[in-house]
């Protein structure tokens, strides 16, 4: 690699591993080892590892029937069903939770029914609401991956297996089957790393000597006990959490061991009788779980948004701020390395760092930093939009990474042929070409940072307030109503940053 | 004129060895079995493989060590000879200023030399939106406005069909010899090369032979190349 061209990618990289090594080497000498821990951290360590395996086994469970029915079945809106799965990924984990809490909470539309029925009524607080939401969450991720998964069986295949006359049960035992085995390990492991950074979900829903998770332990002992020392040793015990998981995802990354298909468009299995009914029932139940908190939210929040206070809306333009700035640092660090990265193991590395590390345990090396010079309320805005950068850059890195690698693969014998180097091959030929992964990876980050309930909460005095924050702040208060305006703005200000960056990038892309 | 003197080139366990010159102006066919190092040879000189051992010179000038961009040849691969999201213009365009300021008199001078190659009006669309022999011409139209004196041809109409192959080796003939460029031309086309390469390089057996005339070597073939060329 020429000099020229490692530079940036060297600077990214040291910037990226000062963001995540500097606030660890905080929390390492704060911490001291882990004798400032008391039982309660204990139990902590244990709801977190539980909550999250037990997360993941219902989502993955859950995806394969409603999976099987969507590649089985077509019917109108199934193609709207599979995108609005990948909405939970970018919908701001405090809105989800307040639709959850709408439907399934005290005075919510399920106990409402059950009342009427004479049943007892359900919480939705407690360690099954904590689950709950994550299910929420993620199973829409697992029935996309599992759907990939049969979508990805060749229709090939297929064909064979009709042409021997495999029936419904051969082709479970051999194509379907093996495809499961190769996808929800997989799958399972995402969901089980995600839930175990589990805050916001936590914070709202759970708490409590029996629902209490690692990360909300930490903000606990910062805001509640002011007990620094303690902070810091939870924050050891989740980057241990942390890196035990990315091992064990790193060993566990199954191939698929298909062999490549034409893909041909592949007839759906035929599957008449009771199968239908089945398929019918899973497809109603996720698209009911999927959109009835979403609706509640809306049906209850889009009157209030007239009457949002003053302060709502200036934490909005605080949280769409932050979004922009967040956004801009993520791809900078993002494209040199990504730019570096097939050439570079260190730059890879520099990028997926930030994986170690959880929103809450950067937030307690920062503040640890940040204390001796200046007060640490003041750096609410810059620490928060830090962090979330660090947060979506292995993302952008994985978006854009095979992207990089064919552009290399295609076009790198051309361009220096035809001598296009430095900021015209930038100009010319990089940013052109990864316009679209550009502009999904800026999406993601700006939905991230708009939806982020996290280390804003350890240094926020409540008067620096992001829309997040303030949704909460409302709900704290049982402004329900409002709340539920607040939801409806920060759902859609998510959304339209989403669509209009992801937009941007395609019509940039001069494909 | 072109020298590879001394010339070792190594991949893995592959290794080709050369020690020739190639005269100014000359054509000259690289032929030889497939995996010989046809590729490999044309890729050392264009400078996308640096090599273990010895020197290339243009014209005495050691050129062994520039970049590609720099070194004074055009290089067509077999493929990817155009950026697809630039339209014709542009990627003419990058052959006279890679940076793409271009002016009135750069204009003017792409249309000319897309009117030479028989693209006159397409200078606004993108590759996709062009037939392959069409394509094959905006690489041709480059390399005109580049103006380097020695032209290596990767098999870049290997995709074509037969006539319109041809029709493309006699455009690059007649812009050989207007334009005095050398050319080094791989072929797997005994026609070809008799046709338009008066000389031609025989790869086999890990060493580039100096050039000999095409018509003798083709009628008494060495076993080697007789056993790929089949009969």
């Amino acid at each position: 690699m020429s000099p020229a061209r490692a530079l940036p990618a060297a600077l990214a990289a040291v910037l990226a591993a000062a963001l995540v090594l500097a606030p660890l080497a905080a929390v390492i000498g704060r911490a001291g080892g882990l004798s400032a821990l008391t039982r309660a951290d204990g139990a902590a360590l244990w709801f977190t590892l539980w909550q999250a395996a037990l997360s993941a086994l219902l989502s993955c469970l859950l995806a394969v029937p409603v999976a099987r029915a969507l590649y089985r079945r077509r019917f109108p809106g199934r193609e709207a069903l599979i995108a609005l799965m990948g909405a939970p990924f970018l919908l701001p984990s405090i809105v989800a939770i307040l639709g959850l809490i709408a439907v399934f909470g005290r005075r919510g539309a399920l106990n409402a029914a059950l009342a009427a029925l004479g049943l007892p009524t359900l919480s939705a607080y407690g360690a099954h609401g904590v689950i709950l939401a994550h299910v929420f969450f993620n199973l829409p991720l697992a029935t996309r991956m599992v759907l990939h998964g049969w979508q990805a069986i060749p229709s090939e295949r297929l064909r064979l297996a009709a042409s021997l006359g495999l029936g419904p049960a051969e082709v479970t035992r051999h194509l379907e089957r093996p495809m499961l085995r190769a996808v929800l390990p997989g799958a399972a492991l995402a969901i089980f790393l995600v839930c175990l950074s589990s805050f916001a979900v936590a914070l709202v829903l759970g708490g409590g000597p029996r629902a209490t998770t690692v990360e909300l332990a930490i903000y606990q002992a910062f805001r509640f006990d002011a007990d620094l020392g303690r902070a810091a040793a939870l924050a050891l015990v989740q980057v241990a959490l942390a890196l035990a998981a990315l091992a064990l995802a790193a060993r566990f990354t199954l191939p698929a061991g298909f062999g490549a298909g034409l893909d041909r468009p592949g007839a759906p299995l035929p599957a008449p009788g009771l199968r239908r009914i089945k398929d019918g029932v899973a497809i109603t139940l996720a698209a009911a779980f999927l959109i009835a908190p979403l609706g509640a939210i809306a049906l209850r929040g889009l009157p209030a948004l007239t009457d949002l206070p003053p302060s709502v809306w200036h934490a909005a333009a605080t949280s769409l701020a932050l979004a922009a700035g967040s956004t801009v640092l993520t791809l900078a660090l993002a494209l040199p390395l990504s730019l570096a990265a097939p050439r570079a193991r260190w730059a890879e590395a520099a990028a997926m760092l930030p994986m170690a590390a959880s929103p809450l345990v950067l937030g307690t090396g920062l503040f640890l930093l940040a204390r001796p010079v200046v007060s640490p309320t003041a750096l609410t805005l810059p620490v928060t939009l830090i962090v979330n950068a660090a947060m979506s850059l292995p993302f952008a890195l994985r978006l854009l990474l095979p992207e990089v690698r064919s552009l290399q693969a295609d076009y790198d014998r051309l361009a220096a042929a035809l001598n296009l180097t430095g900021l015209a091959r930038l100009r010319l030929l990089t940013l052109p070409r990864l316009a679209r992964p550009l502009g999904f990876a800026a999406g993601i980050a700006a939905a991230f940072s708009m939806g982020d309930l996290g280390v804003i909460t350890l240094f926020s005095d409540g008067r620096t307030q992001t829309l997040p924050l303030a949704l909460y702040a409302l709900m704290g208060s049982y402004r329900m109503d409002q709340a539920a305006g607040a939801a409806c703005l920060l759902m859609g200000l998510t959304f339209a940053l989403f669509w209009a960056l992801d937009r941007i990038g395609r019509h940039a892309d001069p494909r | 004129m072109l020298t590879l003197d001394d010339l070792l080139l190594e991949q893995g366990d592959f290794r080709l060895s050369a020690d020739l010159t190639v005269t100014r102006g000359a054509r000259v066919a690289v032929m030889g079995p497939s995996g010989a190092g046809k590729s490999t040879l044309l890729a050392a000189i264009a400078g996308f493989l640096a090599p273990a051992r010895g020197r290339i010179l243009w014209s005495g000038t050691d050129i062994t060590r520039l970049a590609p961009g720099a070194r004074p040849l055009s290089i067509l691969f077999q493929d990817q000879n155009l950026f697809p999201h630039l339209s014709v213009e542009q990627n003419i365009g990058l052959g006279l200023d890679p940076k793409l300021r271009l002016g009135r008199a750069e204009h003017t001078r792409i249309e000319e030399a897309l009117a030479q190659v028989g693209l006159d009006g397409m200078a606004r669309r993108k590759p996709a939106e062009l037939s392959g022999g069409q394509q094959s011409r905006v690489a041709l139209a480059r390399t005109l406005l580049r103006d380097r004196p020695l032209l290596l041809l990767d098999e870049p109409f290997a995709a074509l069909g037969p006539a319109l192959k041809a029709e493309m080796l006699a455009l690059v003939a007649t812009i050989a010899s207007a334009q005095g460029t050398t050319v080094l031309m791989v072929s797997h086309d005994p026609a070809d090369a008799r046709s338009l390469c008066p000389e031609t390089i025989l790869v086999a057996e890990g060493r580039a032979l100096p050039p000999q005339p095409t018509a003798p070597l083709l009628d008494s073939p060495p076993p080697a190349l007789r056993a790929y060329l089949g009969g």
